[in-house]
């Protein structure tokens, strides 16, 4: 069975390793500081208690005030479980550093964060789109990509390339 | 002195044969040398993640039939995994079994896809596929008479499945088993040994298991690196901690063993199904909700209005192609606030450009074969 290292068992750990690195911590998972998010992975794959040498999944959440960037590890020497997280505040501009370094796994995954969630990684190799095509308008994830009825946030009026005026609002 | 030749682009794809599905492959070469690979995808590109945001938990379960179609069940199954894990909701005994069955029948049809056109990329033209075809079409007979469809299933509901299999289920699952074994073994002596298959794939495409990890591979691609990881086993789900199989596993984490691992899995898959069907106990196959309350007894739908507590959940299973796993955030709504799908076409895919730079374009044919991606998956 799969022992889960939940958010706050993780942020103590990397709090004792590098103290200052943890932003936030909940039972769902670590939020770390951007700046030491490189030094943090690095810790969490070679510490032989821990060996999260595999990326499990890398995604990103629109939280209306916030861009998160959410990493789940794995430990399959151990058979260990958790989740650590990014947060980025700016929406017209949203950085996060590039783990390719660390897990070149998240190669792809962060190409699919920036196409679809407009997430630009820093130090990535080859940052482009992989789902849509260059100079498609927006990031469809974001919340605030169209108005539909019932959206949180004010977006496009139409979808990118549909007739009928220009474009309004963020995308 | 070695002569160097102009760099030459060939795209291979999004419209042929061996890419199975609308993906393209951008390669560079030198003479027929492949000196750098970019995929391009995105042609089967269907905005799931973001379409699900607009619609109830339990209307978003024929979206997972759709992304891997050549396994839908498993696709039900991560997806209703993840939200019951939201509301900490148990299935019952006999729900837990039914879906142990039916990722099983599934497996063994994905495989037998992945099997035959992989033979078909080696250039064994169409007769494995046949034959694969054949078993297929019996396990998607079994697959008709449990849920009524045959490759976009909406099989499972959230708290169980969606209806109980007919009596006629269980002689004819049974008559299926006791004839795969004999096919199999046709099978494995057809291809296993053959002379073709063995020249195409051996020490082809290799991945170190180090490299196989950093690289999130998983699912056959990782166990034929050697690295004996089966989220079946390492954190079971549904019914696997109470049967007995085995992990097959490589050691080279060449082409030949992915192969190799696939067709020991197929045999694995049959163990299961052999102790499950003997195992399955009676009972209820839905779990009552907590807002099923109007619904009588144990209603096999789920409701539409389902709103899971305020938070997020992950949930993996072990699909044919390798770790699926969903990760759902709940703002307290009817609909899912974040859906993502970790899909295992798409990130074992992260290892092609590794695998393929530095072999020839007719070897890049064969690692892409032997990757079994679905582009329904890929693209999502």
């Amino acid at each position: 069975m799969t022992a889960v290292l939940t958010g706050l068992d993780i942020a103590h750990r990397i709090e004792e390793q590098s103290p200052g690195a943890v932003a936030d911590a909940a039972p769902e998972a670590a939020t770390i500081v951007p700046a030491r998010l490189g030094d943090v992975c690095r810790y969490l794959r070679d510490d032989p208690g821990l060996r999260f040498e595999f990326l499990s999944s890398l995604t990103a959440v629109d939280r209306l005030e916030y861009f998160e960037v959410v990493y789940h590890l794995e430990s399959l020497r151990l058979n260990l479980i958790t989740v650590i997280k990014v947060r980025t505040f700016d929406r017209d501009n949203p950085v996060a550093p590039s783990v390719c370094a660390v897990w070149p796994g998240a190669n792809l995954q962060e190409r699919e964060a920036y196409d679809l969630m407009g997430i630009y990684f820093e130090g990535h190799p080859d940052l482009r789109r992989i789902f849509l095509w260059e100079g498609f308008a927006g990031h469809p994830l974001r919340k605030d990509f169209l108005n539909l009825p019932g959206a949180r946030m004010a977006g496009l009026e139409r979808f990118p390339g549909e007739p009928g005026g220009p474009l309004e609002g963020r995308g | 002195m070695t002569l160097k030749s102009e760099p030459f682009v060939v795209n291979l794809g999004p419209q042929h044969p061996s890419t199975h599905g609308v993906f393209r492959l951008r390669l560079t070469l030198d003479g027929e040398r492949i000196i750098d690979a970019d995929m391009v995808m995105g042609y089967l590109h269907r905005s799931m993640e973001k379409l699900a945001e607009e619609r109830t938990y339990t209307q978003n379960i024929p979206f997972t039939d759709r992304t891997d179609y050549l396994a839908a069940m498993t696709g039900n199954l991560a997806y209703v995994m993840a939200v019951e894990k939201l509301m900490g909701i148990e299935p019952p005994e006999r729900a837990l079994w039914l879906r142990t069955i039916m990722s099983e029948l599934q497996r063994f049809a994905s495989h037998c896809m992945a099997i035959g056109i992989f033979a078909n990329d080696c250039g064994a033209w169409q007769t494995p596929v046949m034959h694969m075809f054949r078993d297929r079409e019996k396990i998607l007979d079994l697959f008709e008479m449990a849920c009524g469809a045959r490759l976009t299933l909406n099989y499972m509901r959230i708290g169980g499945v969606s209806r109980d299999i007919p009596p006629e289920f269980i002689p004819a699952a049974r008559k299926l088993m006791q004839d795969l074994p004999r096919r199999l073994a046709e099978y494995e002596s057809l291809l296993l040994d053959n002379e073709i298959i063995v020249a195409r794939s051996r020490g082809i495409g290799v991945l170190t298991p180090e490299e196989a990890m950093a690289y999130s591979v998983s699912g056959p691609l990782l166990r034929a690196s050697g690295v004996a990881w089966d989220i079946r086993t390492a954190d079971p789900y549904a019914a696997y901690d109470k049967v007995d199989f085995d992990i097959a596993v490589g050691t080279s984490g060449d082409v030949y063993d992915r192969f190799v691992v696939r067709l020991a899995e197929m045999r694995q898959s049959l163990r299961i199904l052999e102790q499950a069907l003997d195992m399955m106990p009676s009972g209820p196959i839905h779990a009552r909700l907590p807002t099923a309350t109007a619904q009588p007894g144990d209603a096999p739908v789920a409701p539409l209005a389902l709103r899971p507590p305020v938070g997020e959940a992950y949930a993996r299973i072990e699909s044919p192609r390798g770790e699926l796993g969903f990760y759902l955030v709940s703002d307290g709504g009817p609909a899912p606030f974040r859906f993502h799908i970790r899909s295992p076409s798409f990130i074992n895919l992260s290892a092609l450009k590794k695998m393929t730079v530095g072999v020839t374009v007719a070897d890049a044919i064969v690692i892409l074969g032997s990757v079994d991606i679905v582009v329904g998956e890929v693209d999502r």
